[in-house]
């Protein structure tokens, strides 16, 4: 029977099938939920590690030990990664090593662009690129196979269009593969990188990435469609659905392998059609490989290098090229449309690090920031982030500023899962060679950007083990930073406060600003909605600089100003009274406040707002 | 099914309003009829309140691409007035809007930097396309039907009336999503969704 997966739900399915014993990640879009999904299976021990390298290490040592390991990311997580994944090309591994690459074309949700099908050519590790569900599964179990027949970790790269779109899947059973070792392997010629060691494995790998790219030759993971043959497309991944959507009439050379290519099949391909043309999401990887076997081919020349593909954009480029396409490429219908307001992402209402922002806008510090929800601080009102780059940057970044000698204190912000995937070397750094900047740690409590996963310092582990939470505050005293202190992220004056004490001191410090995210189930059933006081308000605006998106202009004005009256929305408003702290008019009612009120005029409290989405 | 039909639904909304459930239904009631279904969404920082969409395509013979072109949609689903007008373009010329009568205000409006488009424009965008416009008011009749939350439902029930289907077979697939204790509240807002989809006959494959 078939079901709708999505493919990352189909590639949780296919290790599983596939014997896997572990699987390790750190939560990225659009791979998140392979890892979310895998771990509700049984007999599979699964893990969010603290980053992308370490998740690969672990899956490494698992397949060291002869056990079938996985480790997925998202495509950045394999800049971290990618030492791991050299030295794991070098030693191979005694049984089945796949790390999953999950690009995001078009940067839905990434710092940047890129095509990691290229990590595959660079550590001469064999990629498989899936163009549905259906592949996603079985090309996850194709990896594990291939990776043991050819001593090899494999690379399954798939795009936020395969991982985050739904097609039906058969269903198959789990295969039981027994470990392939009984102790872990004493074979230092194999699994010690010292050079001497590396120089005999570097022709080993050179002469498997030719093994491969014979065996890919009659593999399934490769076919050739014949159409029409005036035109032959040669294409992988979810491109190969753009081209039979747009294109159905011509020849195709469906590459499930994208690295090593099938030389002679792209020979015989290339032979049998008129015009060959490549189409490939990002970079011309395929197109790249087929010019240097000295065969004529258009790709970039026809379809765009930067950004997603979508069937609109396959067909005009097609048409304009003059191939034949399934129908005219339409122009946007001339809709005569209004203005239409944009819906930014924003800091949520009741998002705790909001008090940090507002503070740190109104000090006029130069912030370097980091990945995560917070990172939309940089949005007005607030503007209060002015770098951010990748995960773990920006406390090295202002480091960096403050040794070339700015005139400025720097600050750096940091969520508390970014902080242990990579802000804690950083913050050694700072120890050890003093500078004298803040790094503020936003501790929500949780993983919150990809979707509230557990991390060193929720106590939970994904499979839902209690373990002891890391304490912060006594790691950052160990590193040698004295000037710590801990304050609750809701309390304006204490951030104030504890923010003047650490700034006295020219020397490295740290605010570790602590409360959980509003939008953790337990947290949302202790929402109450806060009220204004008409007759307290006067319009002078200070709640709306916080760019609360609960805190509305309401149609009423003041008398004297002229200017709109504050509105709290009950349906957004979480109570965390950041702005019933910043009223200097003490017009907006606190929580306590809005309890007495309700209970003095009989009316009940508000319900609880429902736990779940 | 003899000769081939395919139907491409559009889902458009607001972050948290529940077009994910109901693109999820709508996939497995494709794939329950016999289609090949494809479902594709993008997840991450849309859902903080931004606009989300869902492409679905059902196809009796085989879905290749799972994105919808422009001007490619049989029906656009809207939760909400403004996302409408918003992917208006992917509605195919002579093709269906169902829009729910709800207006969600986003911070660009309500801190006064920019105004809330007016009804009219969706009669006069909708018929430029030569579309038929259905508007259902999803959150009232949910309301109708115990819970204002069972819009999402209500607004399936609408667009089921547009398909050649039974109308047990939207049931079937809706029933397996809901949690028991709802299951009358949701056959109540689906039976409301159908009753006020509007007149008309069902769209052309």
């Amino acid at each position: 029977m078939k079901r709708m997966l999505s493919g990352n739900e189909a590639i949780a399915r296919g290790a599983w099938e596939a014997g896997v014993h572990l699987a390790a990640a750190y939560p990225g879009t659009p791979s998140t939920e392979i890892l979310e999904e895998l771990s509700r299976f049984p007999h599979v021990y699964c893990e969010w590690s603290t980053n992308e390298k370490v998740a690969v290490d672990v899956a490494v040592g698992a397949a060291y030990a002869g056990r079938r390991a996985l480790a997925t990311m998202k495509h950045v997580g394999l800049n971290v990664a990618a030492d791991s994944f050299f030295y794991a090309s070098f030693t191979g591994a005694e049984a089945g090593l796949v790390i999953v690459s999950a690009d995001d074309p078009g940067m839905h949700s990434s710092q940047n662009e890129q095509d990691n099908r290229r990590f595959a050519q660079f550590a001469r590790v064999p990629c498989l690129e899936p163009a549905d569900s259906q592949e996603s599964k079985d090309f996850t179990i194709a990896a594990f196979d291939l990776s043991e027949k050819f001593d090899t970790p494999v690379l399954l790269r798939t795009t936020t269009r395969t991982n985050h779109s739904s097609t039906p899947v058969e269903l198959g059973e789990r295969k039981d593969v027994e470990p392939r070792r009984k102790k872990f392997p004493r074979d230092a010629a194999k699994y010690v990188m010292i050079p001497a060691n590396a120089r005999a494995r570097h022709p080993l790998v050179e002469q498997r990435v030719l093994d491969v790219a014979a065996w890919a030759e009659t593999s399934p993971l490769n076919r050739i469609e014949w159409r029409d043959r005036s035109v032959g497309v040669v294409t992988a991944g979810i491109a190969y659905q753009y081209a039979r959507e747009v294109l159905p009439d011509a020849s195709v050379l469906k590459l499930g392998m994208v690295y090593p290519v099938p030389v002679e099949l792209i020979r015989t391909f290339a032979a049998g059609v008129k015009r060959l043309v490549v189409l490939e999401e990002l970079d011309p990887v395929l197109e790249q490989e087929i010019r240097l076997l000295g065969i004529a081919c258009e790709g970039k020349s026809i379809f765009p290098l930067c950004g997603e593909l979508d069937p609109t954009v396959v067909r005009r480029a097609a048409a304009a090229a003059g191939l034949a396409v399934d129908r005219p490429p339409v122009a946007a219908a001339a809709l005569d449309l209004p203005e239409l307001p944009s819906r930014p992402p924003v800091l949520c209402a009741g998002c705790p690090h909001r008090g940090v922002f507002q503070l740190l806008s109104k000090k006029k510090v130069p912030v370097a920031g980091d990945i995560g929800c917070y990172t939309l601080g940089l949005l007005p009102p607030l503007s209060a982030i002015h770098s951010c780059g990748c995960m773990g940057a920006g406390i090295g970044v202002a480091h960096g500023a403050a040794k070339a000698g700015i005139g400025e204190r720097m600050v750096a912000v940091i969520g508390d899962s970014t902080f242990y995937h990579t802000g804690l070397p950083a913050l050694a750094n700072v120890a050890y060679n003093r500078s004298n900047v803040l790094t503020i740690i936003l501790d929500n409590r949780t993983t919150a950007m990809t979707g509230h996963q557990s991390n060193p310092g929720t106590g939970l582990t994904l499979q839902h083990q209690e373990v002891g939470r890391i304490d912060l505050e006594p790691l950052v005293r160990a590193l040698g930073i004295h000037d710590v202190a801990t304050v609750d992220s809701y309390d304006v004056a204490g951030l104030e406060a504890a923010y003047k004490e650490l700034m006295a001191h020219d020397r490295p410090a740290v605010l570790v600003a602590r409360r959980e995210c509003a939008l953790l189930p337990e947290i949302r059933k202790r929402w109450v909605a806060l009220e204004v006081v008409e007759a307290a308000c006067t319009g002078c605006g200070i709640c709306f600089r916080i760019g609360c998106p609960a805190i509305l202009k309401s149609d009423e004005v003041d008398a004297k100003s002229g200017k709109p009256l504050a509105l709290v929305d009950p349906d957004q408003c979480t109570g965390c009274e950041v702005c019933a702290q910043l009223c200097p008019h003490d017009a907006i009612l606190t929580r306590d406040q809005v309890r007495e009120a309700q209970e003095h005029t009989g009316a009940s409290c508000p319900a609880p707002l429902d736990g779940g989405k | 099914m003899s000769s081939r039909s395919k139907f491409s639904f559009v889902l458009v909304g607001v972050g948290g309003q529940g077009t994910l459930l109901a693109s999820n239904i709508l996939a497995e009631v494709g794939l329950a009829a016999g289609f090949d279904v494809k479902k594709s969404e993008v997840h991450g920082m849309a859902q903080r309140g931004g606009s989300v969409a869902s492409h679905v395509r059902w196809d009796s013979e085989r879905v290749f691409s799972p994105l919808v072109g422009l001007g490619e949609a049989d029906v656009l689903l809207s939760f909400e007035k403004m996302e409408a007008l918003r992917f208006a373009h992917l509605l195919r010329r002579g093709g269906t809007a169902v829009v729910n009568d709800m207006a969600i205000v986003p911070v660009t409006v309500s801190s006064g930097s920019s105004a809330y488009p007016g009804d009219e424009h969706l009669a006069r965008v909708f018929a430029a396309l030569d579309a038929r416009l259905v508007m259902v008011p999803g959150e009232a009749l949910a309301q109708d039907a115990g819970n204002v939350k069972a819009a999402n439902v209500v607004l399936l029930g609408a667009v089921s009336c547009l398909l050649p289907l039974p109308e047990e077979a939207w049931w079937a697939c809706i029933a397996q999503r809901v949690p028991k204790k709802f299951l009358d509240l949701n056959h109540a807002a689906f039976a409301l969704g159908r009753a006020n989809a509007g007149a008309g006959a069902p769209i052309g494959a």
